[in-house]
């Protein structure tokens, strides 16, 4: 049987999959594109929630993953625009505008500035947690704003979208697909991960230390490679973002782009598979409702977060689930 | 007598002027349960902290199995063979009975963990925790949530997690700490049982069962240990009425 939260997931599946299509077929191509938005959105939740989630480490510092995934896609595209290289030196590096080559360029970078930020970060929590990521996505932001090759303040353009073997990425629904794609994919490795023996001792690690240690295994790594996977997803994310916006700026690396993701989980549902999905609808679908009618929108979503962080600790689904239980690690519990 | 599978030599701890440990000697051979006692205070908790790694000692050492751990942490004794439960139940609480038993069984095997198979589904951790869990009669409640468990379940599944551990030494931290007497009589006769499988450092204020099941009592004053012997010694030196039995009888 499956349960009310599964039946919720895969309604935002076919939700996400169809709204797009059934625009596609009606010439409204303006929907697609919010539709990708929302898809590439909930990629960067799904690598957050990973980590909040099922880690318990509240980072608002992910923008920093977001933003290294943006500027690696602007950046390689960038020189592959200019037909100039990134480095003569050593070897000679090209710059790219192929999405795989950019993808795993993004992760693998993500993935890195994560190990090191979390190998320090890691030694805190709590509240110095928070305030040490958010001390290395600023320095981050503070750093693309001064450097000039890059376009400082004012960004990198990508004049054309990058392009992906076999399809035509200009195409709003195919660019789509391909973000839909990844997301899935991140779903199921967030998903496998969840239920992994890692995933089990991660989320006892939240829960109780002293138990984890005692069992013989350390946290601290625990956290940092699901610090580490948690920005590569994100870093992913943030290299799709710059080719749907053909545009990527130091905004993508603000604090108020790390506090938007948190946003998008704490709205779906902390440490719910599809907490992100759902978060990231319900937030675009609110910012153009909402945007549309007035400029102060925003208070209106403030509102809405202190009614789901005060009554509805779940989030979107797990108020629509009905159950007050994490999807935790595995299939045993939750007879409460 | 056999050689002692956990010795601890002239452990001192001080916080400031407080003496919490002063050198502390004792030590644990195969087959006994060794019981600590002390009035509230004495340093007991200090003491344990120091032999599960979790704080160092000023000067002294600790050597399990004729290995000297005591430059290390915490997680590096559990995977040299200590295996220890908490006076204050220590558990995943919003996970399933199981789920803390495969936790145990997951981490005792000591190799990598697993990113993507399914830790529930691996019938070698379940098999070990699932005994564990039966060792200590919770197997009934294996699908449970811990929060929605007993106080008194919860006891029992802290020594089922420390079982999965397949340790060489228990440090049991006051596992009838408010259990109440019928509680306290379910587990004497599981420690009496354990001990023949790995020796028992156990801490513990329920004096009943302590009489009971100690093969050795070592009892602790203001961080000293002033008395180690077998419970008739321990229950005719005149030091340890005066200091410790003498109060309990008083009151």
């Amino acid at each position: 049987m499956i349960s009310r939260e599964g039946l919720i997931n895969t309604a935002l599946v076919f939700g996400l999959l169809l709204v797009p299509l059934w625009a596609h077929f009606s010439d409204e191509p303006y929907i697609v594109t919010l539709s990708t938005r929302v898809a590439i959105l909930a990629l960067a939740g799904v690598g957050l929630n990973l980590a909040l989630g099922l880690g318990g480490l509240v980072s608002l510092g992910h923008a920093m993953f977001f933003g290294i995934g943006g500027y690696a896609a602007g950046i390689l595209a960038s020189h592959a625009q200019s037909y100039t290289p990134l480095f003569e030196w050593p070897v000679v590096i090209e710059g790219t505008q192929f999405m795989p080559v950019i993808w795993l360029v993004a992760i693998v970078a993500s993935a890195l500035v994560a190990l090191l930020t979390g190998a320090l970060s890691l030694r805190t929590s709590g509240v110095y947690f928070i305030m040490i990521t958010l001390a290395f996505g600023q320095m981050f932001y503070y750093f693309t704003i001064s450097w000039p090759a890059y376009g400082g303040e004012d960004g990198l353009s990508i004049y054309v979208r990058d392009r992906f073997p076999g399809l035509n990425t200009l195409v709003p629904i195919q660019f789509f697909g391909l973000c839909f794609a990844a997301l899935m994919l991140a779903l199921v490795v967030v998903a496998r991960i969840a239920r992994s023996g890692f995933g089990l001792a991660l989320n006892a690690a939240r829960q109780n230390e002293a138990r984890v240690r005692a069992v013989g295994i350390e946290p601290y790594r625990l956290r940092l490679a699901a610090f580490v996977i948690s920005g590569a997803i994100t870093g992913l994310a943030g290299a799709l973002y710059a080719d749907l916006n053909r545009f990527v700026s130091p905004a993508m690396f603000s604090w108020q782009t790390s506090g938007e993701i948190m946003v998008f989980v704490i709205l779906g549902g902390v440490a719910r598979l599809f907490g992100p999905v759902a978060g990231a609808a319900l937030f675009i679908i609110l910012e153009e409702v909402l945007g549309g009618m007035s400029d102060y929108w925003h208070i209106w979503l403030g509102l809405l977060l202190l009614i789901v962080v005060l009554f509805a600790r779940g989030g979107l689904i797990g108020l629509i689930a009905g159950q007050a239980r994490r999807d935790s690690a595995g299939e045993g519990g939750g007879h409460g | 007598m056999a050689e002692p599978v956990l010795k601890i030599e002239g452990i001192s701890k001080s916080f400031g002027a407080l003496k919490a440990s002063d050198d502390v000697s004792l030590d644990l051979v195969p087959g006994e349960i060794h019981a600590l006692i002390g009035p509230n205070g004495a340093g007991k908790t200090t003491l344990i902290a120091q032999i599960a790694g979790s704080l160092q000692p000023d000067r002294g050492r600790v050597h399990l199995e004729g290995r000297d751990v005591t430059a290390l942490d915490t997680v590096a004794r559990a995977r040299a063979g200590l295996g220890r439960t908490f006076q204050i139940s220590s558990l995943a609480m919003e996970d399933s009975v199981l789920q803390n038993a495969v936790l145990g069984a997951l981490g005792a095997r000591q190799k990598p963990l697993g990113l993507f198979a399914r830790v529930m589904k691996d019938r070698d951790l379940t098999e070990v925790a699932m005994q564990a869990l039966r060792e200590v009669g919770l197997e009934e409640y294996a699908k449970f949530r811990v929060a929605d468990l007993s106080h008194g379940q919860r006891r029992q599944l802290e020594v089922a997690v420390a079982l999965t551990l397949q340790p060489h030494v228990f440090l049991m931290d006051e596992p009838m700490a408010g259990l109440g007497a019928e509680g306290s009589a379910q587990l004497v006769p599981l420690l009496q049982r354990l001990k023949s499988r790995a020796p028992i450092l156990l801490v513990e204020h329920d004096m009943d069962a302590v009489f009971q099941l100690a093969d050795r009592i070592s009892v602790l004053v203001y961080g000293r240990i002033i008395a180690t012997g077998t419970p008739d010694e321990i229950r005719a030196n005149a030091e340890v009425r005066e200091a410790y039995l003498g109060e309990e009888d008083a009151a």
